[in-house]
């Protein structure tokens, strides 16, 4: 029994011109499909910012009264570190605290610092 | 009988004499190469869960072709599947799994797992449930660079076209550029399985080369300035984005192309597993226990179909030069896309998150960040280049249900 016998190619060979369209059109498929996807995923955030936006709508002005007496976010001072993305806000934490309390959310959670987003640090003090 | 004679015909019967007799020395060579192979799966680290896989089950079919000269044996069987797809009228073997299943080797049953299209569809589940798509759905316009970068698909199929191949092996060729081990191997047997060892090889070889691969085009096709550029931050998505996001995709992908059905059903179920929040065990399992026995079935089985006389040809090494073009295009691809966003966004969008374009996940991602830190050591375009990288995942599937559905016919 011959075990390694040569293998017959699989299909017909194709014309140039039917070789070219098909590279055409497969990647003009390609485009298409995905420039459509890409219309209804901006569709579904269309919708889904207008839901966002009507709900904290609805919040704010039960919520007002409450956030007039809360401290305001300290600016970030300065040039951003390196390796940092986006903006952090503050409330009465002083920069050292707010390092020391990302880097020890970062270490339990396991993950690296850079793949967190910490959106904001407030004090909360006891009454 | 004396011992001279005895010794010869033990000599006879082992596998050793099996490198004199015809084609012998391609299976003698197919060791060597199993073997460097597997130097670089475990001393060099490319892609060594599949790599070290492959590279053994490439050893085991070599060695195992001694044993089948005596007899039935051997752990996988060429000429079984060839019979598989002899459509001769009265060739029993034609299509039939009970033929494998009863005269083949412990290769062969594994093997159906792949003819099948079984283990690169359950790598998809895994592959699904492990990746976060918000990125993509943060900044959709990154579905154009995911397009964009199957550019090196559509060229390299064309090459191989006007080199001598046939429509399938080119398709099958073709799709090593879209840097996706599962979509090319799932294509691969479908279209042209004689060739199904060298294209697994070049699409998971180059995937690990991409550090090496990328950064010359890269620098080559962007200036500082554009490398430069430091992205804001993308919106923040919703769980329910999430959690509806794999249906549309289900919903559209398979409404347009239903050969994509298996690769991006699976895809699509896993991420649904991952994000739903009620399968959270479902979820574990794909990303970690069914990944890990299905990558063990895949690489074993993968490797098996490396046999001497079908690997050592001209045409393996046409399909390492074509698949090495086929990345190196769908990079440049990827980049113009990026290029052209950068443009249209007034210098917001860096150009480098385009490369990223080409799926292997999330290597071409790292590799975005990494050359986009070197120009700009404030830059972190991880997350960014995320967006691409997964579009690029859906992409070179839809690339591969086009091709399936003009030849797999």
């Amino acid at each position: 029994m011959n075990l390694f016998m040569e293998v017959a190619a699989s299909g017909k060979m194709i014309s140039f011109g039917e070789n070219g369209l098909t590279a055409v059109l497969g990647y003009a498929v390609v485009f298409a499909g995905l420039l459509a996807l890409m219309a209804i995923l901006y569709l579904m955030g269309v919708f889904f910012k207008l839901r966002q936006k009507k709900r904290s709508e609805a919040v704010l002005p039960a919520a007002l009264p409450a956030k007039q007496s809360a401290p305001e976010p300290e600016e970030p001072a300065g040039e951003p570190a390196p390796g940092s993305a986006g903006e952090i806000r503050r409330f009465d934490v002083p920069d050292k605290e707010a390092a020391m309390i990302m880097a020890i959310v970062a270490d339990q959670m396991g993950k690296p610092l850079n793949e967190l987003r910490f959106k904001s640090i407030k004090e909360v003090k006891k009454s | 009988m004396n011992i001279g004679e005895i010794l010869k015909k033990l000599f006879g019967e082992s596998g050793f004499a099996g490198f004199f007799q015809s084609g012998g020395w391609q299976n003698a060579i197919m060791i060597v190469i199993a073997c460097v192979l597997l130097y670089f799966g475990i001393v060099r680290k490319f892609e060594p869960l599949l790599l070290v896989g492959i590279a053994f089950g490439c050893l085991l079919v070599n060695v195992s072709y001694f044993i089948g000269l005596r007899g039935d044996d051997a752990l996988y069987h060429p000429n079984l599947w060839s019979a598989f797809l002899d459509p001769t009228p009265g060739n029993a073997a034609y299509h039939s799994y009970g033929v494998i299943l009863k005269e083949g080797g412990f290769l062969d049953i594994l093997y159906i797992g792949v003819k099948t299209g079984l283990y690169p569809s359950l790598i998809f589940l895994g592959v699904g449930a492990m990746t976060d798509f918000g990125p993509l759905i943060a900044r959709p316009s990154s579905l154009i660079m995911g397009a964009a970068a199957q550019l090196g698909v559509f060229l390299a199929f064309f090459g191989a076209n006007l080199i001598g191949f046939t429509g399938n092996q080119a398709a099958s060729i073709g799709i090593i550029g879209g840097a996706d081990g599962p979509t090319a191997i799932f294509l691969t047997t479908k279209l042209a399985p004689e060739l199904l060892g060298a294209i697994a090889i070049a699409a998971y070889s180059y995937m690990a080369l991409i550090p090496m691969i990328q950064p010359p085009i890269m620098k080559l096709m962007t200036t500082k300035k554009e490398r430069s550029v430091v992205m804001t931050q993308a919106r923040e998505v919703s769980k329910t984005e999430k959690i509806i996001f794999p249906i549309v995709v289900t919903i559209f992908c398979v409404l347009l192309l239903p050969s994509t059905a298996p690769l991006i059903g699976c895809l699509m179920l896993g991420n649904l597993f991952r994000e739903c929040g009620v399968t959270e065990r479902l979820s574990d399992t794909a990303q970690n226990a069914l990944m890990n026995i299905i990558t063990i079935f895949l690489g074993i089985s993968v490797g098996a179909t490396m046999a001497g006389s079908q690997f050592l040809t001209l045409a393996t090494i046409k399909i390492i030069g074509l698949g090495l073009a086929a990345f190196a295009v769908s990079t440049i691809g990827g980049l113009l896309a990026g290029k052209v966003m950068y443009r249209v966004s007034g210098g917001k969008i860096n150009p480098l998150i385009g490369s990223a374009g080409v799926s292997a996940v999330p290597m071409a991602a790292r590799v975005s960040q990494i050359e986009g830190q070197k120009a700009n050591p404030r830059n972190f375009l991880l997350m960014h280049a995320m967006g691409p990288n997964v579009a690029g995942v859906i992409g070179s599937a839809i690339a591969a249900g086009f091709l399936l559905s003009v030849f797999g016919g």
